[in-house]
């Protein structure tokens, strides 16, 4: 497959004090593609995500996001990058202060120049997309379910249209029937869209049923990264312990049901 | 990315099946621009007229709302079958046309009007001030009722405990507590002896600070002090722990939260703060003393035998026994403000707000009250 690379990361290396989380990664993400990025926990799933989105200076390498290194950019031209990619944290991070639908409108007013009355209504499409009934749209986040919370904020991350979509653990605390709309969802926006999708996540039918390529990160880099079955027959105790566990087993068997039908 | 140009152009605008022909990007970036248009357009819309969407060039969400603003989500879902999209702009449409289809069904209700929400609000005000005066005076006898059962038996109280909140509110308060009451002392000496200068009294400048301090500004200091500094620090531990669901562990743990967590705090308030009350009106009188050797010329000896001369026990009395009457309400305030607290670190923080400025209002209310009863009862 020779694509479009929109993100490129050559020779990471993240250090917290004397404990090395990454060490001369290697990473690509190609335009229009899925990827899950899994890894056991404290693997630097979410450092490197940090890494690439400009939270926060590797301690060596570079990242390139659309061909251009985010983090030595002026303000101005950053922020405009910025604006290319959405991010839904793990716990959503949705602005407490606000409710939803101004959540979901707060960048289209800054940044798309959207009257008020305008970025609400467009709002309210983008909370309906997320699967949120339209009450929702005037409540405060305190007053949502987990699984609200995130459908918020990923209606807040697809707010500008992003072209890249950074996940962190999207289906984490829904429920299975929640949690495959919603996987249905990003496949839907992704193809439609063109959307780079950046996934990490421990959702083993997510990688399944959606992910086009998945990337295993383990022993401080990128140990592999390709298609799911090339990914799953790779020669390594955590990678064989992962896709051929218990539940690795019952996940390929769900797919594969699925796949028939 | 083409070159954002943009035509919505119809031919024939008045004739009933005129065509209609959407070209160029329809994108968040002209959204401001289209929307308008699409607005006024729908209206003369009838669903017969031709529709040419071949010139349609990028197209994004937003711009997929606006076609189903135009069109709505049935009309839509037939021109997407037979138009000439792709796959995947065929499904963006359908994902925005299904998800407005159901969004539309359900109506916003209308903005009530300005005054309905300033009615509603000092509704809502006194009916929250209502329900807080309940919860209190019902968390009140939950405490007292708790507090008896204990004392009967030693071997539940929590030493260790009351130990840790007893030096945490008590302890180290004593620096903060000394220092303001004698600079309070000090002002008030000031104060005295610039009035009472005029009338040649200079030497009831003693008197004065003497009085104010035992009978009110002592306990009501320490007490305000107190309100600030250790009820909100209650309504932050318990809060934090509420909010971390360690509140709903103790209890599953058959465990009673009143019996850890608020008794420990009641009772070191009830023992701290007469103490301080007392280092305080000491403190508040030494500093009236140093005014008065400094500036009008009263020896310590003297200050002293004033002090002496003068029936000031009533007063020291009066004033030391307000402050358990404080300590338990500021206790109990601080306490009950933290078991209010739900999920988030937003909601520590309001109660903490809260928790504060409830306990001084009730200090100073209840000082109020008691001191209009004393003077008139001659106490």
């Amino acid at each position: 497959m020779s694509q479009e690379t929109v993100i490129e990361v050559r020779d990471l290396s993240n250090r917290f004090g004397s404990q090395v989380v990454h060490e001369h990664l290697d990473f690509d993400l190609y335009r229009g593609e899925i990827l899950g990025v899994v890894g056991g926990s404290g693997t630097g799933k979410s450092v490197l995500l940090r890494s690439i989105v400009g939270l926060r200076q590797p301690n060596a390498g570079t990242v390139r996001v659309f061909g251009e290194e985010l983090l030595s950019l002026p303000a101005e031209r950053r922020s405009q990058l910025e604006r290319r990619f959405g991010v839904l944290y793990q716990r959503g991070a949705l602005f407490s202060s606000l409710t939803v639908s101004e959540n979901v409108a707060l960048p289209l007013i800054e940044h798309a120049g959207l009257s008020r009355a305008e970025a609400e209504r467009l709002a309210r499409v983008k909370i309906a997309l997320a699967g949120l009934p339209q009450d929702a749209g005037s409540k405060y986040p305190s007053s949502l379910s987990g699984g609200m919370v995130k459908r918020a904020a990923l209606a807040r991350a697809l707010a500008l249209d992003p072209e890249i979509l950074f996940l962190d653990e999207p289906t984490a605390g829904l429920d299975p029937i929640g949690a495959a709309a919603f996987d249905q969802l990003i496949r839907t926006l992704s193809d439609s869209l063109g959307l780079s999708v950046f996934l990490v996540t421990h959702d083993l039918d997510t990688l399944y049923s959606i992910c086009d390529r998945v990337a295993v990160l383990a022993q401080k880099k990128v140990l592999v990264a390709d298609r799911l079955d090339v990914v799953a027959a790779t020669n390594d105790p955590w990678i064989q312990e992962y896709f051929h566990g218990p539940r690795g087993r019952a996940a390929a068997k769900a797919a594969a049901a699925a796949g028939r039908q | 990315m083409t070159t954002p140009y943009l035509t919505s152009q119809q031919t024939s605008s008045t004739d009933a099946a005129s065509s209609l022909r959407l070209g160029g990007d329809w994108t968040l970036a002209h959204y401001s621009q289209l929307e308008p248009q699409v607005l006024a357009l729908r209206e003369r819309l009838q669903g017969k007229e031709s529709v040419d969407l071949s010139d349609l060039a990028a197209l994004d969400t937003a711009g997929a709302a606006l076609l189903v603003e135009l069109f709505g989500s049935e009309r839509l879902r037939q021109l997407s079958k037979q138009s000439e999209f792709n796959e995947q702009r065929r499904a963006l449409l359908l994902t925005v046309a299904d998800a407005m289809a159901d969004s539309q069904q359900a109506q916003t209700p209308p903005e009530p009007s300005v005054l309905r929400e300033v009615l509603g609000h000092i509704g809502e005000v006194v009916e929250s001030m209502w329900h807080q005066g309940r919860a209190l005076l019902g968390f009140m006898g939950l405490t007292l009722t708790s507090m008896l059962a204990i004392l009967v038996r030693p071997t539940r109280w929590r030493l260790t405990s009351l130990t840790a909140h007893l030096e945490q509110c008590g302890l180290n308060a004593v620096p903060i507590v000394a220092l303001l009451t004698f600079l309070v002392g000090a002002v008030v000496a000031f104060l005295g002896a610039t009035i009472l200068a005029d009338f040649g009294a200079s030497i009831y400048t003693v008197n004065l600070v003497a009085f104010s301090f035992l009978r009110e500004f002592g306990v009501l200091l320490t007490a305000i002090l107190m309100a600030g500094r250790t009820a909100s620090a209650f309504t932050a531990q318990i809060g934090s722990m509420k909010a971390n669901e360690e509140i709903d562990a103790i209890r599953t743990l058959g465990l009673s939260p009143i019996e850890l967590l608020v008794l420990p705090r009641v009772f070191a308030m009830l023992i701290a703060l007469p103490i301080l009350t007392f280092i305080a009106m000491l403190s508040g009188m030494l500093g009236g003393a140093l005014v008065c050797a400094l500036s009008l010329d009263i020896p310590l000896a003297m200050y002293l035998s004033i002090l002496q001369e003068s029936d000031l026990l009533r007063h020291f009395l009066v004033g030391l026994l307000k402050a358990p009457i404080f300590a338990f309400l500021i206790a109990l305030i601080g306490c009950l403000e933290g078991f209010k607290v739900s999920g988030s670190a937003q909601s520590v923080g309001e109660h903490t707000t809260s928790a504060v400025v409830q306990s001084i209002f009730v200090v100073i209310l209840l000082d109020a009250l008691a001191a209009l009863f004393l003077m008139e009862m001659g106490w």
